[in-house]
Parts: structure tokens; C-alpha cells; sequence
């Protein structure tokens, strides 16, 4: 297949991805563990507390250091990396449809577009819970809820975006987006099921602290990722018109 | 004011039904990584309730609901 001069492949962009995910879900890992991990063991003393005493504890699978260190930090660098993969796909089918010609707005654009839609959408729906809140039964209910807001977040987003684009003047369009992004998050928070399964003890600060953190820790990911990505495509755009072809040469 | 310097953009990626096809491939092991991360208890992973229980976590920190 002949390539144009200096496009980017497809492997490449994903590449780019996969290390910026990478990068985002370590740094956001280390936010949360100083930022989150004191209210997550502050919450998981109040479940021992409320165990049935005299109960000997199961034996744990996971050792609580090893859960909040090692564990954390794998959790959210395989989460950063395989959005940083979507992400990079995402640009790649999308670019042309992003109308801008600056790839540091695409990405940007792109990363905010998903901040909104699968992180600030579903947590105002559904704010995540430390250990010693929720109810183990609606479990199943709770996670296909939580799944449908993350799809209706990206669709709100969307609709937000082609509303805007039926306006020529840049008001209009900005309360067109605006008006079809809100239009879709009201009927989906609407229709979608609540749930209130705080204990009435627990401690509303410790609720609170946790709740903060965790939106800190997305959005640690979400900003870092995309700023990763914009930089590293800025840096492929200089290789390859320096180069004039594709990284690795596949001309001869 | 310092003038904004712009690196010149990347050329437009070509969209064709194979790279369609291999960015939904890719897509498709992406989401299953994020799963692994986010519900998965085992049935993924292979590993009983090992990695699930590791990456406990992460998982209240992210905002997936967990129990």
C-alpha cells in the first residue's frame, strides 16, 4: 500500500496511546494513593468494626499493603493504558471529523470529550462509594447501571457536539451544545435508577473525602492523558516532517 | 505576548475498511483490559479472585461500584 508522505499509521498513533495511558494511570495511581488510600482504609475500619464480633476474619487473598501499593498502581495503569489504546483509535477514525487543524486541540478535545462523558456524567448519577457503602445484593443492578450512564455520558457528548454543528454563529452554537448535551444527561438521569445505600452512621466527611478523591484521581488521568497524547503527537508530527516518511522506513 | 508556536499538524490518518476493522480488533482488547480492571472476578482472568482482590482499589478509587 502506498503511504503519503508523512502519514501516520494507525500502529503508531496506538502506540502513542498506549505509553500516554500508560503515564496517566501510574501518575493518577500515585495521586490516589495519597490522596485516596487514607479514606480507604479509614472506611475499611469502619466495615471491621461493624462485623459481627468474635467472627474470625476470612483470611485475606490480597494483603491490605499490597492491595493499596502494587495493586492500585496495576489497576490503574492497565485502566490508563487500555483508554489510551481507545483514545488513540478514537483519533484515528475520528480526526477528520474533529474539524481542526491542530492536533494538540484534537486530543485535547478528545480527552475532555471523554472526561465528560464517561467520568462527570456517570459520577454525578452514580458517585462512587467507599468500602463499608453499598448494599452486596443490587450489586448486579448497580453495575449495569453504571455501564448504561457511562454509554449515555458519550452519547450526551455527542449529541452536544452535533447540535452545535447545525449553527453558523458561534453563540448560537455554543447554547445549541450546550442545550442537546443537557437534553440527553436530564432524560438519562430521569430514567436511570437511584440508589441511596449509605449507612446512616457512616461519616459524612469520610464520604465526602473519598468521593473528592476518587474524581481527582480521574481527572489526574484523564488531563495527564491527554496532554501525554498531544505532546506525543506533536513529537511524531515533527519526526515525520523532518523525515518526510513514516518512523520505521518501510520505503526503501 | 509571546506568539503561540504551532507545530505543523500530522497528516489526516487514511481511513479504510482494514484499518476499521483492525482499530475494532484493538478496540475490542482495550475494553476487555478495562473490564479485567474494572468487574472482572475471574472469569477473565483465570485467577479465581486473586486479581480482583488486588486491584480492590483502584476499583473504589476509579468509581466503579464494587459491593
Amino acid at each position: 500500500m502506498p503511504l503519503t508522505h508523512g502519514t501516520p499509521r494507525y500502529i503508531q498513533l496506538l502506540l502513542r496511546g498506549l505509553l500516554a495511558g500508560l503515564i496517566a494511570g501510574l501518575l493518577a495511581g500515585a495521586f490516589a494513593y495519597i490522596a485516596g488510600e487514607p479514606h480507604v482504609n479509614a472506611a475499611i475500619a469502619i466495615e471491621q468494626a461493624a462485623a459481627p464480633a468474635g467472627e474470625p476474619g476470612e483470611e485475606p487473598l490480597v494483603e491490605r499493603d499490597i492491595q493499596s501499593t502494587v495493586g492500585l498502581l496495576l489497576a490503574t495503569g492497565l485502566y490508563g493504558a487500555a483508554l489510551g489504546g481507545i483514545l488513540a483509535t478514537a483519533y484515528t477514525v475520528l480526526r477528520r471529523r474533529l474539524r481542526t487543524g491542530s492536533d494538540t486541540t484534537a486530543a485535547l478535545g478528545l480527552a475532555a470529550a471523554a472526561l465528560t462523558g464517561i467520568v462527570v456524567v456517570p459520577y454525578l448519577k452514580y458517585p462512587p462509594n467507599p468500602p463499608a457503602v453499598g448494599n452486596p445484593d443490587t450489586i448486579d443492578q448497580r453495575t449495569a447501571a453504571y455501564l448504561a450512564v457511562l454509554v449515555l455520558g458519550l452519547v450526551a457528548v455527542w449529541a452536544g457536539v452535533l447540535a452545535a454543528r447545525t449553527q453558523t454563529h458561534q453563540w448560537r452554537r455554543a447554547a445549541a451544545g450546550t442545550a442537546g448535551f443537557l437534553t440527553v444527561v436530564a432524560i438519562a438521569y430521569t430514567l436511570l435508577p437511584t440508589f441511596d445505600e449509605v449507612p446512616d452512621d457512616f461519616p459524612a466527611t469520610l464520604l465526602w473525602n473519598f468521593r473528592i478523591s476518587s474524581l481527582g484521581t480521574q481527572v489526574v488521568l484523564w488531563t495527564t492523558l491527554g496532554l501525554t497524547y498531544a505532546g506525543l503527537l506533536n513529537q511524531l508530527a515533527d519526526t515525520l516532517t523532518r523525515t518526510g516518511r513514516p518512523e520505521p522506513a518501510t520505503t526503501p | 505576548m509571546p506568539k503561540a508556536h504551532t507545530t505543523k499538524p500530522l497528516a489526516l490518518p487514511a481511513v479504510s475498511p482494514r484499518l476499521l476493522a483492525t482499530a475494532a480488533g484493538f478496540t475490542g482488547i482495550m475494553l476487555l483490559l478495562a473490564y479485567l480492571v474494572a468487574f472482572d472476578q475471574g472469569a477473565i482472568s483465570q485467577s479465581g479472585m486473586y486479581l480482583h482482590e488486588l486491584m480492590h482499589d483502584g476499583r473504589h478509587l476509579l468509581g466503579v461500584p464494587c459491593h
